[in-house]
């Protein structure tokens, strides 16, 4: 037998399973609505787990690209410096953020197709739901207990593969959402740390201070030949550097 | 008659058009026997772009049970075998 015929077969088992649990079908009626009551605020909840780690995610990637950006602008700092093995701790560790950044947006896309997924599973169902209830009333107003098994098995049956579609649509976004809160979990600790953009929590020591104290470095070299300049290209004497104290302008 | 695509919802499919989507369904399953990825991946691709090819979406009040039921295109082989064994395809 092929697939279609076993999936359907899988299904209309189930359905006709709760059918039979009622003494009175009309009974299965109000069961089955309650059941979909619940299983559209279940859809409604999924969606906004999915939202809300969507959301995590592309928080993670404005951080992430601040990482990036700051940087970068380390490494032009550095180069401006002549410290090329800092320039290229820099673009390194920057290069580390750029691959976080990629597999996050992957993960981003991934939630939010499943996002979409499910608002039309939504609407769809909704739509089903509510033709239900108009059905269960008709049902119920119309014909007697021993007339509406047939009316009813359509409409339940109709509606439970409607439910059980979107029950595996919700439990496959819930996966989804699961495995990606792990990895997110390790990039805010790797962001809580620090050591994405501000390496002193790492061995290799702190580029920024290091740059600091170069660029503050280059600047006083810079006031020295300043003044040497001022005073006069006389005799350029060691000594000078005493003199150092003054500039803090 | 009325064939289900998991995730995407029912459509109505003509009658003349099921030994042609039999013949997608039957490579389908044999791949899913034989435990091939690859081969699951096209014969499932086939038979789900088949069926949209062929199908017209049914209104979404529409109140009834499909006769065919097929997975939804991006499902995983694993996920197939899940669906068809005991656990069935309504969860709990």
């Amino acid at each position: 037998m092929g697939l279609m015929k076993r999936f359907s077969d899988v299904m209309k088992a189930k359905t006709s399973k709760m059918l039979d649990k009622a003494e009175d079908p009309r009974e299965t009626l109000d069961y089955s609505y309650e059941k979909q009551l619940e299983m559209v605020q279940k859809v409604r909840r999924g969606l906004a787990d999915v939202a809300t780690s969507r959301k995590r995610l592309e928080l993670q990637a404005t951080q992430l690209q601040a990482s990036a950006g700051k940087l970068e602008q380390q490494a032009r700092t550095a180069v401006g410096v002549g410290k090329e093995d800092l320039a290229r701790e820099a673009l390194n560790r920057r290069a580390g953020v750029q691959s976080q950044l990629e597999g996050i947006e992957q993960q981003r896309q991934a939630l939010q197709a499943e996002e979409d997924k499910l608002t039309i599973a939504l609407q769809r169902l909704q739509a089903k739901v509510e033709a239900f209830r108009t059905r269960k009333e008709t049902i119920k107003a119309t014909y007697t207990a021993a007339e509406a098994q047939t009316k009813i098995g359509e409409a339940v049956s109709g509606i439970s593969e409607e439910m059980g579609d979107v029950g595996m649509a919700i439990q496959r976004a819930e996966d989804k959402t699961a495995s990606m809160q792990a990895r997110a979990g390790a990039v805010d600790e790797l962001l809580a740390s620090g050591a994405l953009d501000d390496v002193t929590a790492l061995p290799g020591g702190d580029i920024q201070a290091q740059l600091d104290a170069l660029t503050a470095g280059s600047s006083v070299d810079a006031e020295l030949a300043k003044m040497k300049a001022e005073l006069g290209a006389g005799a350029p004497a060691p000594k000078e550097i005493g003199a150092a104290g003054e500039e803090s302008k | 008659m009325i064939l289900r695509i998991l995730g995407e919802g029912q459509l109505e499919v003509a009658d003349g058009s099921l030994h042609e989507l039999n013949e997608l369904d039957e490579a389908l399953i044999s791949a899913v026997d034989k435990g091939d990825e690859a081969l699951f991946r096209t014969t499932l691709t086939n038979l789900v772009n088949r069926v949209r090819e062929v199908g017209q979406p049914v209104p979404p009040d529409h109140l009834g049970p499909s006769e065919y039921i097929i997975p939804g295109p991006d499902a995983t082989l694993d996920e197939v075998r899940g669906l068809l064994s005991e656990e069935g395809l309504i969860p709990g």
